[in-house]
């Protein structure tokens, strides 16, 4: 009978959401319109000159590479962002996640759509990207589809992990940090901008236990293709490491932090 | 998912402790306590910050778990049947956790659905709500630029959302100036003449009076006395008293001429309290021994008498 719990608890979410729907809808579309202009095309003329540039890129223009893996990236920034200051919100500020297992609602079930919630917002900027690389002709592909669906998976893969360490937090004072130290370095060196390949091979490694440069591999071969299937296991499989660790590390934050 | 638990009716005692522990780790906040509370009781945990009172009652709110000890509520089991048990009661907490970015109905709407009441039922209920509360023209405004008083006064009407058997308020007047205090005393004694259950916490004796028909006096986790207000006062002190001050410091060493004035006397470091029955008669005999204070008053005795009587502490710190 009735709603389930986490979708109660993401109503509130979605109360939030829709009373800024107008300025998150422009943000989906227009944000990787400005990313593809500037660095897809800008940077992409320069690149695709290049004498290897075809074989380096694995056969794709510039701004078909950078492209797709604004679906990793986008999903990042926005999960990591979700996850910190609104999620501190409910458990210091508000205390809106207090308020809300006095309740029948359980830690779970706010930790559950907090998390629907989530993916709910990644879903919308993935997206916009995905309605903007309709209009170029390298990127128009039914591969869209299944690339928003591995932004959501990318989105949880940060999300879960950094709402695990938002409950442990009584002040914002890491936070900056960790997008400093954290999410910038993934963007720079996540395989987003060039392939991981490009870099001095010791730091290659630790590009491939980021979970972004799964998730930008994961999108880009839904769009493009050349995607082996044994890699794209191993893409999956790491990001649901992230997302499953997450949510157990997570889940054990709520507990301790709401019910203890 | 809990249909098949079935709770008792609520003509039975609502909430029965019996030994009741909480410990964080080392530090024990609520030591063996025992009480119970009845079907339409206004039931008061009075006690200063630090006494167990909001761990004891975050425990029969069924957010917290029971470290030791028995603890029913609705003959439920608050490990096994939270849910259930949650939904039956409407919580006030210290803090009023509204979404201040959020409307005022927004707020009672959304609340409604965490039990699963549907926007519309909602709104219908939230607009009674408001009108119980007297904020029925603040429906649509942001809950942020509302007063302290406005604000609590939402939260009670939000507590109330689900129609719950028992109503639980910790500290309800905290930081309200005094007509704020005053508008809600009456909003609370309204529910409790339509038959409410109120658990309430606090350190003002004056709302403990005016508030509870039994209250329970805690002190470092422990329950040190139970009564009613009246009770109370009958028993741990006297029926007026009778403050002198000499003075800060000057106390001390008036302490000959204050002896056997009254049944009882306490020196504390900024004032002097006689417990008499006739405290205009003590500060005449005062008078006669040729002690000239600064100031004196006589007044009834209160609950802070029997707290500092309990504890030889005064309540606020």
């Amino acid at each position: 009978m009735g709603t389930p719990a986490a979708i109660r608890v993401w109503s509130r979410e979605l109360t939030f959401t829709r009373r800024i729907w107008k300025s998150l809808t422009m943000a989906a579309f227009f944000q990787p319109l400005l990313y593809l202009l500037g660095v897809g095309v800008g940077v992409g003329a320069l690149v695709d000159a290049g004498p290897d540039a075809g074989e380096i890129l694995g056969g794709t223009s510039y701004f078909a590479f950078y492209a797709t893996a604004l679906f990793a990236t986008t999903a990042m920034f926005t999960s990591a962002q979700e996850s910190l200051w609104p999620t501190l919100d409910g458990f210091q500020w508000t205390e809106g996640y207090f308020a809300m297992v006095t309740t029948p609602l359980t830690p779970d079930d706010v930790l559950a759509g907090i998390t629907i919630n989530h993916a709910f917002r990644t879903a919308i900027s993935a997206s916009g990207l995905a309605a903007v690389l309709l209009f170029f002709d390298d990127t128009r592909s039914i591969g869209l589809i299944p690339a928003v669906a591995g932004a959501v998976v990318t989105g949880l893969a940060f999300a879960l992990p950094i709402t695990g360490w938002t409950a442990r937090c009584t002040t914002d004072r890491s936070f900056p940090t960790i997008l400093r130290f954290g999410i910038i370095p993934m963007f720079l060196f996540g395989g987003a901008f060039y392939p991981v390949e490009q870099l001095p091979g010791w730091l290659q490694p630790l590009a491939w236990i980021t979970p972004l440069w799964h998730g930008v591999e994961l999108c880009r071969g839904a769009v493009l293709g050349g995607l082996e299937a044994a890699d794209l296991a191993v893409h999956l499989a790491v990001l649901a490491l992230f997302v499953g660790g997450g949510w157990v590390w997570a889940r054990r934050g709520f507990h301790r932090r709401l019910a203890q | 998912m809990h249909s098949c638990v079935t709770l008792a009716p609520v003509s039975e005692a609502v909430v029965t402790a019996k030994s009741l522990v909480k410990r964080f780790g080392d530090f024990t906040a609520v030591d063996r306590i025992d009480f119970d509370i009845a079907p339409g009781e206004a039931f008061g945990f009075l006690g200063p910050n630090g006494a167990g009172k909001t761990s004891t009652m975050r425990m029969v709110g069924c957010v917290s778990p029971v470290t030791e000890g028995e603890l029913r509520i609705f003959g439920g089991d608050p490990d096994r049947d939270g849910r259930e048990i949650r939904r039956r009661m409407g919580v006030v907490p210290q803090l009023d956790r509204l979404d201040n970015e959020l409307t005022v109905l927004e707020n009672l709407v959304i609340y409604g659905r965490y039990f699963d009441i549907d926007r519309t039922e909602g709104r219908r209920r939230a607009r009674e709500l408001l009108e119980f509360v007297q904020l029925t023209d603040r429906a649509d405004s942001r809950v942020d630029p509302l007063s302290g008083g406005q604000k609590r006064r939402i939260s009670i009407a939000r507590s109330l959302i689900n129609e719950p058997d028992m109503l639980l308020l910790d500290e309800p007047t905290t930081g309200l100036d005094p007509q704020a205090r005053h508008v809600l005393w009456d909003k609370l004694y309204q529910l409790k003449e339509g038959g409410a259950t109120l658990v309430v916490t606090t350190h003002f004796m004056d709302e403990a009076e005016q508030l509870c028909d039994r209250l329970v006096v805690m002190d470092g986790g422990r329950i040190v006395a139970e009564g009613s207000p009246a009770a109370l006062i009958a028993e741990h002190a006297t029926r007026e008293v009778l403050e002198v001050r000499f003075g800060q410091r000057r106390n001390e060493a008036h302490a000959e001429l204050v002896d056997r004035l009254g049944e009882r006397v306490e020196i504390l470091p900024d004032r002097i309290l006689v417990y008499a029955h006739d405290g205009e008669a003590a500060l005449v005999e005062l008078h006669r021994r040729g002690a000239v204070p600064e100031s004196a008053l006589v007044r009834r005795a209160s609950l802070e008498d029997v707290f500092l009587h309990l504890t030889g502490r005064t309540l606020v710190d």
